[in-house]
């Protein structure tokens, strides 16, 4: 009887996941017109493509230094709000969590026009305290800076709310007892949080940088991967080639390429996750 | 330090306060930003002058009726309420059944069809889309809002399903058998007692299938093109600039429009989203 | 080690009063023993020593220092936890070690201080294993050796049998008890078992609803309770407690208790004059109401029929439930009783042995002996 339970979830997993997976894998080695067999040639021209390894350089530091930032503010905002009392941190857990709830491609474009050149906000309010406006979506290194605000402002909320729950499973036992063997606040952090919360943090980095890697909807819609490829990432790229100018077999060997990746980070996890068992 | 301890909390409180503004300032700025900009007039977004940071001149609806009467809107939001709406409940029954039979019935394969339903995460919409453009173009659902429905599963299923069997595994199993030495049959024993108990996780694993679908972007911008036939989400994106021209106070109202029944939704179950959410990893 | 004072310690969650004016005085090395139902503020209290709750009124002094302001680590303190709060990433060197390590110790004391308290504890083998891989009773005694290695004025102790097993406690209360005497420390031990404060402490404070009932040695609290509650506390299976009236017959005294009349001995009568006439509650313990049939003669008292409702062999006594009119009383008698449910046995109450309480709250214990 289980088994039949479980079918439809095989199904959609074989069906939707595994196959589409592999079927992307035989795309890749077809030509433009999807008639021939042309081996690894897509792969070989992408490796020779200038423009390819600015988007792998910049997936990269996109995810790395996003993910860094995330969790950072994501524990910062955590450990602020567990001071509070419980109403307090009810209704602010809450509204810190909006960013993330709100759909990203719709809070992207409240970002987008945040960034717009002529009347950014951002610029006016920088201005009034003494700075200079920045070329927000033209210049490739603001525009990346551009992007990764958005997806940290996206995404912090998720670390905040996974570590607050973390921080409420430490018994409170063990901070009283560090402070009676003489911990400070800054050493109760360094002996007991953070230790404590060492797994917490590995699985929610593990996940963050697989879905942050594998992000489309705010560097499409805020750069589009402009300005002249120097934003893109590898979804935002393979639908450039893919869908845009046509030619899918390219564009399939593209999103493959994040395989190794997302890979490795899921083997971590699952790793993480086993040892937790025991 | 001649301060007590219980001055010592409080201040601890304040500068807690104190330290939490910097943090909403920046997650409620854009959304203030797009607020005012959907009830300024379009003279005063596109002007200069003065303090952008408030509404200067009288504020209007303009942008709004616009959005509602001349644009498209009302049909994305059919379109999107009918796709979401179909998902969910797909989701849900796949997701149910496979998370019931992988926490309460013990047989080969259940141990790596869990580890596999993880996996699906490898392969992220960034990967999927393009086969599935194949795939949909085949089936000749290209362009029409349907090919969404069997593709947005792949989406919300495996972590529908992940956040099930956390909720159903912390269900102790004497409940069932205290539903059967009751003299209920296995299907009263469902409906009357497990699902009943299991309630906040089924709301929290709607609640996700719901709002993973509603914000789906990549999806229906690779595969609609037709106005009519498209979502929120990716018809404002596409509809709203016609040419060189960026109708800012209409994108910034149906950006804000579009937002609101997922935010609806968070705000009178919050709880449930964040238990959903954190079940799983606390153990 | 250094004496604890407490004066007028009062605390207050809210508008809910957990202390109430809790007054103690603590000689240097004693082991004090704060017993009571959930909820009466005996672990309040010792929050309150430990620092970790702010006091609402009142002083608390460690030694000659008034402590009220100074956080736990300057109290020179050390406690041990009702779910013992190991470190779980660290070994059971570094959980003993790590005060000691905060203080800036030289590690060759650190390391001189961790050996011994292993040593006095047992587990020296266990001191590269990490919490979870310690058993209940494992971990208790890393938490005491985390105390030990301290060498603090004062020991305050949380229900630390609490999570342990029935004969698992039984072993610790007697280790605990040899480490009292082994290293001569003043100790403030919370729990709510009457059997750990009456084997354990030299001082047992009896609380109830944040109040001090009664302070004393085992034998005083047991032999002389102050009121019912006590008396009822203290003694497992607890004290049989019936409503009577004070009579006078005959120039005699009793205590009518309705179904049945018990004489007041001569030598108590001086106390209960006054009272003729009054209702009382009097209090029997179980162990002081023996089966007739193996009572030893010399026992003053009027035999009490009464019916058995429950018979438990317990092998060196049996313990029966009986009721005798509408009271239900329970009895340990000589194991050799012929007792059997729904059959009348007769039962001599040790009248030496009774305690009389006062009818109206808080049931004080009214005065029937001269006490040495």
């Amino acid at each position: 009887m289980g088994y039949w339970m479980v079918l439809p979830l095989v199904l959609l997993i074989i069906g939707l996941v595994v196959y589409p997976f592999f079927y992307s894998i035989l795309l890749s080695f077809k030509d433009k017109g999807e008639t021939k067999f042309v081996g690894l040639r897509n792969y070989e021209r992408l490796i020779n493509y200038g423009t390819f390894w600015l988007v792998v350089g910049n997936s990269f530091r996109f995810t790395l230094t996003a993910v860094f930032f995330k969790a950072t503010l994501g524990l910062m905002l955590a450990l602020i709000l567990n001071n509070l009392p419980f109403r307090g941190q009810r209704i602010w857990r809450g509204v810190s969590l909006i960013p993330w709830v709100m759909p990203l491609a719709l809070s992207s474009l409240g970002w987008w026009w945040v960034f717009e050149p002529t009347h950014s906000a951002l610029d006016w309010v920088l201005v009034q305290l003494g700075g200079t406006p920045k070329p927000w979506l033209s210049n490739p290194f603001w525009a990346r800076i551009g992007c990764i605000i958005t997806n940290i402002w996206f995404g912090t909320p998720f670390f905040m709310i996974m570590y607050l729950a973390g921080l409420k499973s430490i018994p409170q036992s063990l901070y009283e007892v560090a402070e009676i063997d003489g911990a400070r606040a800054l050493q109760r952090f360094r002996y007991v949080t953070f230790p404590m919360l060492g797994k917490l943090i590995a699985i929610t980095v593990m996940f963050s940088t697989i879905v942050t890697f594998a992000n489309f909807d705010i560097v499409w819609i805020l750069t589009h991967g402009g300005p002249r490829y120097t934003t893109h990432m590898f979804g935002t790229y393979a639908f450039n080639i893919g869908i845009e100018t046509g030619n899918l077999p390219r564009g399939a060997a593209i999103a493959l390429f994040m395989f190794p990746v997302l890979g490795i980070s899921a083997f971590f996890i699952l790793r993480n996750i086993a040892r937790g068992e025991t | 330090m001649i301060r007590s301890l219980a001055q010592r909390k409080k201040m601890k409180v304040r500068l807690s306060y104190l330290a939490l503004v910097p943090f909403l300032v920046f997650f409620m700025f854009p959304l203030y930003w797009m607020l005012i900009t959907s009830f300024k007039t379009d003279t005063e977004i596109t002007s200069l002058k003065g303090i952008p940071l408030i509404i200067q001149s009288k504020p209007t609806l303009a942008h709004y009726k616009k959005i509602f009467f001349k644009e498209k809107l009302p049909l994305w939001f059919k379109n999107s309420f009918i796709i979401t709406g179909l998902v969910t409940l797909i989701t849900m029954l796949i997701s149910i059944s496979a998370a019931y039979a992988l926490t309460r019935m013990r047989f080969f394969g259940s141990q790596p069809l869990g580890i596999g339903t993880f996996l699906t995460y490898l392969v992220p919409p960034t990967l999927l889309f393009i086969p599935f453009y194949k795939v949909v173009g085949t089936l000749g659902l290209l362009n029409t809002k349907w090919s969404l429905l069997f593709i947005y599963p792949t989406a919300t299923v495996p972590f529908c399903t992940w956040i099930l069997i956390g909720y159903f595994s912390a269900i102790p199993r004497q409940l069932d058998e205290a539903a059967f030495v009751d003299g209920a049959s296995y299907f009263q024993m469902l409906t009357r007692v497990f699902l009943p108990v299991a309630t906040p996780g089924l709301i929290a694993a709607t609640m996700f299938a719901f709002t993973v679908s509603w914000a789906n972007f990549l999806y229906p911008l690779a595969y609609i093109y037709r106005h009519d036939e498209q979502v929120l989400t990716a018809g404002i994106y596409t509809s709203l600039i016609k040419g060189d021209v960026y109708f800012w106070g209409e994108l910034m109202a149906a950006a804000l429009v579009a937002s609101v029944p997922v935010v609806v939704l968070f705000a009178f179950l919050m709880d449930y989203y964040i238990a959903g959410l954190t079940q799983g990893t606390i153990k | 080690m250094a004496k604890v004072v407490i004066e007028k310690l009062s605390k207050n969650f809210d508008r809910v009063e957990a202390v109430k004016n809790f007054e103690l005085d603590i000689g240097d090395r004693e082991f004090v023993v704060l017993v009571g139902p959930s909820g009466c503020g005996k672990s309040t209290t010792l929050r309150c020593v430990a620092g970790l709750e702010e006091v609402t009124a009142g002083e608390i002094y460690i030694g000659d220092q008034m402590v009220n302001d100074l956080p736990p680590r300057d109290r020179n303190i050390a406690m041990v936890f009702q779910d013992y709060a190991l470190y779980p990433h660290m070994s059971v060197y570094q959980n003993m070690a790590f005060g000691l390590k905060l203080r800036k110790y030289a590690k060759a004391e650190i390391a001189q201080r961790v050996r011994e308290a292993a040593q006095i504890l047992g587990i020296e083998e266990l001191l590269h294993r990490k919490p979870r891989e310690l058993s209940g009773g494992q971990r208790q005694r890393v938490a005491v050796g985390r105390a030990i290695v301290r060498k603090p004025s004062v020991f305050l102790f949380d229900e630390p049998l609490s999570n342990l097993d029935a004969k698992l406690r039984v072993q610790m209360r007697a280790e605990l008890s040899k480490l009292h005497q082994q290293l001569q420390t003043t100790i403030i031990y919370v729990t709510h078992d009457q059997v750990e404060a009456m084997t354990m402490g030299t001082k047992i404070v009896i609380m109830k609803d944040g109040e001090i009932q009664q302070v004393g040695t085992p034998m005083e609290v047991y032999e002389y309770p102050v009121n019912l509650f006590v008396g009822g506390f203290i003694g497992s299976p607890a004290m049989n407690f019936i409503p009577a009236k004070i009579v006078s017959k005959n120039s005699k005294l009793y205590l009518d208790a309705g179904s049945f009349e018990l004489l007041v001995p001569s030598k108590k009568e001086k106390y209960l004059q006054g009272k003729t006439n009054e209702e009382v509650i009097f209090g029997m313990r179980p162990e002081n109401m023996q089966d007739k049939s193996f009572a030893e003669k010399s026992l003053e008292g009027s035999p009490v029929k009464t019916v058995v409702e429950v018979v438990e062999p317990l092998g060196n006594e049996v313990q029966l439930f009986v009721t005798s009119g509408e009271h239900s009383l329970v009895a340990r008698v000589d194991p050799r009783t012929q007792a059997r449910i729904s059959e009348e046995i007769e039962l001599v109450l040790n009248i030496d042995k009774i305690h009389i309480f006062e009818k109206e709250p808080p049931h004080f214990r009214v005065k029937t002996e001269e006490r040495s």
